[in-house]
């Protein structure tokens, strides 16, 4: 899919969103521009996943929730009834914060998008694999194990497992949910410098509550607290020069 | 205090050992049968070999002389298990998927229900059914001159295995990660496509187990296939002609043996085999459950 360069890939207005009774995202708007990485912090329990939750429609899993307000993704409005969800769900794709490949082999997980959309068949297969798995830089290493299951592998293949499963349904862009939460600090470098990689080819919505992260690998950085958004602008400003007494607040320290 | 941490203590270790010795009290009684079937039944291969017995076509027990060759019955009991698990395992996987993946909570609730309330019908009561409805019917559509038929045996034993086979299934299914449900549809796939690609392999062992459980099931039960299959040892050539289990030889004839005697040393012999079949399948059973609790981490 090629976009203009000026119009953003997500855009929310007024989003409010409820578990039940419990408003979890109060009124929030942000502006997700393509190409670009954007970080959102903000401390543990402040809506983070559930906002990154909403832009995939995810949270429709989890029962009474209700959403008010809209989701533009290429300029369409997904909250909409009517929203295609495994069409929403191919362009804007999600990296869990703990690696969740499938019980099956390598091999098997890699191809896994391209056999439910059939956008591959035969011998292609070979190819989606060695591609995904080269963009995640996991060829060379698994190359010739690709019948064995993936539950084997370290913590740091199956993130980048899961992410080269989820290149394979070219979408365009990738929400990632804490994916380093679960990595030891080389890993945790290894999939940041994976990411900007990705920045390529890909629009990023990295979630983190670690703001060292947040400033080294994001451009626009959203700083959330208690369900709204605080401050969204340049990463570089947010952490230099931020707007916001809780802001500054949070990102000298002073919340935990 | 110092005399009541004593009593504590002492407390303890009787409910301790009391606790330990009913799990014991399992396996000796396993064994004990088996030893007493062993005693009973050993005594067959003195009068008939081990291969005449197990291949031996003809089951004339009372002629004279006698013939105890079971394969007629094995056969009987065969036919019975396969046509039952034909049946049962592709309706009951089936609907363990409904249940554990598609259903509604009250759907669900009332499903699981009715699974329990089939698994609570005497077997007995299943027999009556089957040899006044299945049958008669079974014997009208194949135009039979009997509806007795391993057919009309395997029917209702279907329904007997279904209750284990959806339960143990259901809850294999239940046991698969969200992680796996979530991912799935966070790469858009569809419930369907999630049930097929993933959740079908990721219960896979715990299914088998099912299966074989079920299959234990068929092959132990007695009342009903006595009831409703004819009771002929015949080795069938088809689903539809009358035979007899082993199960059903032993439940018959067991009280016209004189105790002791060579018939009846027989059929103890029969229990022998049943008793070593449904034991391998319950290891099989057990192999793939233990190898699912494995797996799910
Ligand atoms: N399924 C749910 N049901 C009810 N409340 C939830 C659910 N998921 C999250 N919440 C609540 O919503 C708030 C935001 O949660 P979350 O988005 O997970 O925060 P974060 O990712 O920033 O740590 C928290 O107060 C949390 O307790
Ligand atoms: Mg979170």
């Amino acid at each position: 899919m090629t976009t203009s360069s000026t119009s953003p890939a997500i855009e929310t207005r007024d989003l409010n969103l409820y578990y039940g009774s419990f408003q979890a995202l109060i009124d929030v708007n942000m502006v997700i521009q393509p190409r670009r990485i954007t970080g959102l912090i903000g401390p543990s329990g402040c809506g983070k996943s559930t906002l990154l939750r909403s832009l995939n429609r995810m949270n429709d899993l989890i029962p009474n929730v209700r959403v008010y307000g809209e989701i533009r993704v290429f300029d369409h409005n997904v909250c909409d009834d009517k929203t295609d969800l495994v069409g929403l769900r191919k362009r804007v794709g999600m990296v869990f914060q703990r690696p969740n490949p499938f019980p099956l082999s390598i091999y098997e997980n890699v191809v896994f998008a391209a056999r439910v959309h059939k956008t591959a068949k035969g011998s292609d297969f070979d190819d989606v694999v060695e591609r995904c798995l080269s963009s995640v830089l996991l060829w060379e290493d698994l190359k010739d194990r690709l019948g064995k299951s993936a539950l084997e592998l370290s913590l740091e293949q199956q993130q980048r497992l899961c992410i080269a499963r989820l290149l394979a349904v070219m979408p365009d862009i990738l929400l990632m949910d804490e994916p380093c939460s679960a990595m030891d600090p080389a890993s945790t470098q290894g999939l940041e410098e994976l990411i900007a990689r990705l920045k390529e080819e890909y629009t990023i919505v990295i979630v983190t509550h670690n703001m060292q992260q947040a400033a080294r690998v994001s451009d626009d950085c959203g700083f959330m607290l208690l369900g709204e958004m605080v401050e969204f602008r340049l990463t570089d400003e947010m952490f230099k020069i931020p707007q916001d007494e809780r802001t500054r607040d949070y990102v000298t320290g002073r919340y935990g | 205090m110092h005399q009541r941490s004593r009593f504590d203590s002492v407390r303890e270790f009787i409910v301790e050992k009391t606790v330990l010795l009913s799990g014991l009290a399992s396996i000796v009684f396993v064994l004990l049968i088996f030893v007493f079937l062993l005693k009973e039944g050993l005594r067959t291969f003195g009068i008939v070999s081990l291969e005449d017995f197990l291949l031996g076509r003809k089951w004339y027990p009372i002629s004279s002389p006698p013939k105890f060759g079971i394969l007629p019955l094995i056969g009987g009991t065969l036919a019975v298990t396969v046509g039952a698990t034909l049946l049962s395992v592709p309706f009951g996987i089936a609907s363990a998927f409904y249940i554990a993946e598609v259903a509604g909570p009250r759907m669900k609730e009332m499903l699981k229900t009715g699974i329990e309330l089939l698994a609570a019908i005497p077997s007995v009561v299943i027999g009556f059914l089957g040899m006044v409805i299945v049958a008669p019917f079974i014997g009208d559509l194949f135009d039979l001159p009997t509806g007795q038929t391993a057919l009309s045996g395997a029917v209702m034993l279907s329904l007997m295995a279904m209750p284990t086979i959806v339960s143990i299934a259901e809850d294999a299914i239940t046991a698969i990660p969200g992680k796996y449900r979530e991912a799935a549809l966070a790469l858009g796939a569809t419930r369907w496509e999630y049930i097929c690609r993933i959740a079908v392999r990721a219960a896979a062992p715990g299914i088998v187990a099912a299966v074989m459980l079920g299959i234990g099931r068929v092959i132990g039960e007695t009342m009903a296939v006595m009831m409703i299959t004819g009771n002929s040892a015949q080795i069938p050539h088809s689903l539809l002609q009358p035979v007899r289990t082993m199960t059903a030889t032993i439940a018959a004839e067991m009280g016209e043996t004189v105790p002791g005697g060579d018939h009846y040393a027989a059929l103890f012999a029969i229990g022998l085999v049943l008793f070593v079949i449904t034991f391998f399948v319950n290891l099989v059973a057990d192999v793939f459950l233990h190898k699912d609790r494995g797996t799910v981490q």
